[in-house]
């Protein structure tokens, strides 16, 4: 039986330990610290959460305003509305100024409760890479996302921090070495190469089983970090095995599968799947069916490999 | 509170960032005239009188803070540093080109430069954070933010207006550069935003009037400021956008329109603070 554990539990917990280490540590929310767990850390450190109404413009900056002064402050809010609301908040006071400001997005991909596409973030990743200045770090586990929360803290410089809401397979030990912009390997293949980024990692690695038991073998890395890119890690995992599957529960366009096709384009032009968000509004419905519908699953990595496999197999099919 | 310039008057000061402005915006071909003229007093009393600074130490932990939030309104905030001794008068000369810190709006980069800024409506939520900061660190510095009354149709504004309150910040001061005009036109016809003062009142705010060009009015109402205690103060300062050059008053023509050769010795003239260069 796989462990699972949510995102959002690791965070707030990794949160309070982070608070009593870290004095400089604070965090800002847009009613919304309840559903991101981020409330742990205000019920342990009232004196140290500011909570600023539904407001996420003023929150990014009053968090850009903490920085300054020497503070590190994590922002909150839905993915969607951390990074979308305050876009421009984001660019102008963090990411232009370099201010070590954390930006919190809980709830991200489709798994958003039942709430629909408002609520959803399947663009963030691709918005946030595109800021000079921004790291993104998209966790896969609840190790990882207990790891990030405090390799974030000590970054010096604007993150935006990728969380996710529903329980996901625990897959990397505790003794694990997380380090920003390193790609970790999670399993040694030789047919086809997946690229994961976020809780797409355990479906990758259930993918995985799956193709096992028919003999093919996948080569998994897992990208936590989306920007700054671990090229040379993602162009030794493509050289590994010539065939490069990508799967982030993100729009297709701009997010990890566009940062990997970047690379490999200059680096190491490899044939590519992209797993993902086919570039089209979600809704609301049960996660299983959602992740079925919009092609999310472990089933849509292993349609992808094989799909790769069959066109080495007969090049001149189209 | 070390001032080199005590023995000058404020108002020769102001009338000398003036001068300083129509040179610098010359100088650059670029720049907002309106906006900067409008400023010149409130920047002056800030910098050359109420602020604790110290142009030796611009990354002093315990010292005042300033947030440009009108950014647009660069120039008269270079001049007031190069005044102030934070870099020569002859870095003015480099405003807008290649590799200066005197980038078009402030970066943090430049020394006295607190926050980045230029895009408009987020300089109070910024100068709220650090009055929080500050608090929360025990420093009794103070976190001054001059805002332009065209600026306050953005809706941060108000989001900042309705939290700062909340948290009973007396250590933070909103100064509304209130000159009325905005690029397109009148602030009245573009996008009406007064009652101004009576709207930051609404939002328990601290509120003080007073005119803007006059330095020791506004020093008086900062001090005013200190006095009150557990809430914010907004100076809603009324200005004349242009102010001391008679073809710049009250028009938005000025607010970006290009400071020509001509031009400057027409304004300097006017202004009479120093030869044509």
């Amino acid at each position: 039986m796989v462990e699972m554990v949510a995102l959002r539990d690791a965070y707030g917990h990794a949160l309070v330990d982070l608070g009593e280490q870290d004095e400089r540590v604070v965090a800002v929310d847009a009613d919304l610290a309840s559903s991101s767990k981020m409330s742990l850390f205000a019920e342990a450190f009232p004196e140290r959460f500011f909570q600023m109404g539904i407001a996420e413009q003023n929150m990014t900056g009053v968090a850009a305003g903490l920085a300054a002064v020497g503070f590190v402050p994590f922002t909150n809010s839905f993915a969607c509305f951390a990074t979308l609301r305050a876009t421009d908040q984001i660019r102008t006071s963090i990411a232009q100024p370099r201010l070590p400001v954390i930006i919190g997005g809980a709830y991200s991909g489709l798994l958003a409760g039942k709430t629909g596409k408002t609520h959803q973030a399947i663009e963030d990743i691709a918005v946030m890479r595109a800021l000079p200045n921004m790291t993104v770090v998209a966790p896969g586990d609840g190790v990882e996302a207990r790891k990030a929360v405090f390799a974030v803290a000590d970054y010096g410089a604007p993150v935006y921090l990728r969380m996710t809401r529903d329980p996901s397979p625990v897959v990397f030990e505790e003794s694990y070495d997380f380090r920003i912009g390193r790609a970790a390997l999670v399993r040694e293949g030789t047919d086809v190469t997946v690229i994961t980024t976020g809780v797409m990692v355990g479906r990758a690695v259930a993918a995985a089983d799956l193709l096992a038991v028919e003999g093919v073998s996948l080569h998994l890395l897992h990208v936590h970090t989306v920007k700054p890119l671990d090229v040379a890690a993602v162009v030794a995992a493509a050289e590994k095995t010539g065939l490069v599957v990508t799967a982030e529960e993100h729009n297709v366009i701009g997010g990890l599968g566009g940062a990997v096709a970047e690379a490999l384009g200059e680096h190491r032009p490899t044939p590519m799947k992209r797993v993902g968000v086919a570039d089209v509004w979600s809704e609301s419905a049960a996660n299983d069916d959602l992740l079925q519908k919009y092609g999310l699953t472990a089933g849509h990595i292993v349609q992808a490999a094989r799909s790769l496999m069959e066109q080495r197999a007969a090049p001149t099919q189209p | 509170m070390a001032n080199p310039d005590r023995d000058e008057s404020l108002a020769e000061i102001a009338h000398d960032l003036r001068g300083l402005v129509v040179e610098t915006l010359c100088h650059a071909q670029a720049g907002h005239p309106g906006g900067s003229l409008s400023a010149a007093e409130i920047l002056t009393a800030l910098f050359f009188s109420v602020m604790r600074i110290d142009p030796r130490r611009p990354d002093w932990v315990e010292r005042d803070r300033f947030i440009l939030s009108k950014g647009h309104a660069a120039p008269v905030y270079y001049a007031a540093l190069a005044r102030r001794g934070y870099f020569p008068e002859e870095m003015l000369q480099t405003y807008d080109e290649l590799d200066s810190l005197l980038q078009g709006h402030p970066d943090m980069r430049c020394p006295g430069v607190d926050m980045s800024s230029g895009s408009l409506g987020q300089g109070l939520s910024v100068g709220l954070g650090m009055a929080l900061g500050l608090r929360l660190k025990a420093i009794d510095a103070r976190v001054f933010v001059v805002l332009g009354d065209g600026e306050l149709q953005e809706g941060q504004v108000w989001e900042a207006a309705m939290a700062a309150p909340k948290f009973g910040l007396d250590n933070l001061v909103a100064i509304v550069d209130d000159n009325r005009v905005q690029l397109m036109g009148d602030t009245a016809a573009v996008m009406p935003i007064e009652p101004v003062a009576e709207k930051w009142r609404a939002f328990n705010w601290h509120v003080l009037e007073v005119d803007g060009h006059d330095p020791a009015a506004i020093v008086e109402a900062c001090a005013a400021a200190a006095r009150e205690k557990g809430r914010p103060t907004a100076i809603v300062a009324r200005t004349v956008k242009g102010k001391g050059v008679s073809f710049m008053e009250n028009t938005h023509k000025w607010h970006c329109a290009l400071v020509t050769g001509d031009v400057m010795e027409k304004a300097l003239t006017e202004l009479c603070v120093r030869e044509v260069r």
